[in-house]
């Protein structure tokens, strides 16, 4: 079965290429085995499956994509794809003060102590507004204040989101770009809001960097 | 009209282009190791890029011909797709128009192709100007997005006519029938792509040279009036050697170079006035050193269809 899960893998990463014809820019780090909290803009479901795709082989076996289970946790395919094709971390989407949050941070920070990089979206859900990027969860700063070794990497995923818009089955052909802005960390004592307002404009920034005026 | 046949045809034009080509190389490699030393030099470099890009376009567009009509229709096919790709990219548009790009992607520009296979020179002419036109904002208005709805129309509109309908008057060359040029028509391709390259080639390099007064500066900075003059009067003169593999007289082909030549520039201003326009440098970053396909057919796109009026016009009965 995981001859058949690497194929799959190997078809999805294939796939993912050459209907985006994604092009990995790697602008603010290159792809060093380092462990890493990638994190990137959320606007259609291949999202994790092109940044996954774009990462070199030995790197992509190393990177697990943090889902929602309220998704990914439903079917068999998706099961399957998540789990043995995309050895996802899948977390609860509720409301914060629930007490899952902290459920869901452990199950990263196991994922992270396991020795794995991951694929995180830090506005919680697709964005399918008009908007660039939507306020980030503080997710992303529980996870940079408990390991502090780890670095992350803001990554813009440029029209992703026209190819797959939220609802639809076919993908239109258009060109993707995938790009890797500069790892950063925790700075100090360094307040959330401060956190999640210099991640975010990190991502802005590459954002501006990435696409057309 | 010649008395070489038109094996013998393909073999000079393979010569000389072969020979061309690898002159090329050589020039790439001397300025490499003599005014660069080997060392990077972002002007010698890109050349040796272009060069080594147009060996692989010669060969692809070599083995389409040799291939016949249906080589060159899925050739220019799949350039249009690419094309359309780089376009539909840069474009501005919203998640309304799924739809209609999927049309134009999966149904429009097969469709068109395949006319142009079936040589059903009435619709292929009307397809996308006409049909296309009215149908794609049919599709598009069931999205029930009204926020710049005419300028979204209007943009895929202009790129299907651009990307496809333009191209798709390449290898519709092949189903013109001329008398006395029977089975040549695969040269009438050669002499177009040849001519307009050719220019683009002759401006970049007479530009290079003795470029100094910028032609359209706010448009195309690259651009200058020593590059276009050069370029154009090397095309024409290129074009009248090549009037043996066409069905026109020495003179005739200087005058058709010319024209084509000159609706290849302008048409390249103004793909270049879309890219600035959107704050882009290049259309895409399959041909390496070139950019995208549409960096490369910009010229083509303009020139086809009016060349190809103009052989059906007065060399078709």
């Amino acid at each position: 079965m995981a001859f058949l899960s690497d194929a799959i893998a190997t078809g999805l990463t294939v796939f993912t290429r050459l209907v985006t014809g994604a092009q990995a820019r790697w602008i603010g780090c290159g792809p060093q085995a380092k462990q890493r909290v990638y994190f990137g803009n959320h606007s259609s479901h291949a999202d994790f499956a092109l940044i996954w795709a774009s990462l070199p082989s030995d790197l992509r076996v190393r990177t697990r994509p943090v889902a929602g289970a309220d998704y990914w946790g439903q079917g068999r395919i998706r099961k399957y794809l998540i789990h043995e094709v995309l050895r996802g971390v899948l977390v609860d989407r509720v409301p914060a003060g629930s007490g899952s949050g902290e459920r869901a941070l452990d199950k990263l920070l196991a994922a992270l102590d396991g020795g794995d990089s991951l694929i995180i979206f830090p506005e919680g859900t697709r964005n399918t507004t008009d908007e660039i990027l939507l306020p980030f969860k503080s997710g992303l700063y529980h996870l940079a204040k408990e390991r502090r070794d780890v670095e992350f990497v803001p990554v813009w995923l440029e029209n992703l989101g026209r190819v797959l818009p939220k609802g639809e089955i076919i993908p239109l052909p258009l060109l993707c770009s995938i790009n890797f802005g500069t790892p950063m960390r925790l700075n100090g004592e360094e307040p959330k809001a401060a956190f999640l307002d210099r991640s975010r404009k990190a991502l802005l920034d590459l954002a501006q960097f990435a696409r057309p005026k | 009209m010649p008395s070489i046949s038109p094996r013998e045809h393909t073999f000079l034009l393979l010569v000389g282009v072969l020979g061309i080509l690898t002159l090329a190389s050589a020039i790439g490699f001397a300025l490499k190791t003599v005014v660069a030393r080997g060392e990077p030099h972002s002007t010698i470099d890109n050349l040796n890029s272009r060069v080594k890009a147009w060996w692989w376009m010669a060969a692809v567009i070599g083995l389409a011909l040799g291939a016949g009509k249906d080589g060159v229709i899925l050739l220019f096919a799949f350039a249009s797709f690419v094309a359309l790709r780089e376009y539909a990219t840069i474009a501005p548009g919203r998640r309304g128009d799924h739809w209609a790009l999927l049309t134009s992607f999966f149904v429009v520009l097969p469709f068109q192709y395949f006319l142009v296979w079936l040589e059903w020179y009435g619709f292929f002419s009307i397809f996308i100007p006409v049909y296309a036109f009215l149908v794609l904002p049919m599709v598009a208005v069931t999205a029930s997005d009204n926020r710049n709805f005419m300028q979204r129309a209007a943009t895929l509109q202009w790129g299907l006519m651009i990307t496809t309908f333009c191209i798709s008057h390449v290898p519709a060359l092949m189903t013109l029938e001329i008398p006395g040029y029977e089975g040549r028509n695969a040269f009438l391709i050669v002499y177009l792509v040849l001519v307009v390259q050719l220019s683009d080639v002759f401006q970049y390099v007479w530009g290079k040279l003795f470029g100094k007064r910028k032609i359209a500066p706010e448009v195309s900075p690259s651009k200058t009036v020593e590059g276009f003059v050069g370029g154009v009067a090397s095309a024409v003169v290129a074009g009248a050697c090549l009037w043996w593999i066409t069905p026109f007289t020495p003179a005739q082909s200087a005058l058709i170079a010319l024209l084509i030549t000159i609706l290849g520039f302008l048409g390249g201003l103004v793909m270049s006035a879309i890219k600035r326009d959107r704050g882009v440098k290049d259309w895409g970053t399959l041909i390496e050193g070139h950019g995208g396909v549409l960096d490369r057919l910009d010229s083509v796109c303009f020139s086809a269809p009016i060349f190809f009026h103009v052989v059906r016009y007065w060399w078709t009965p």
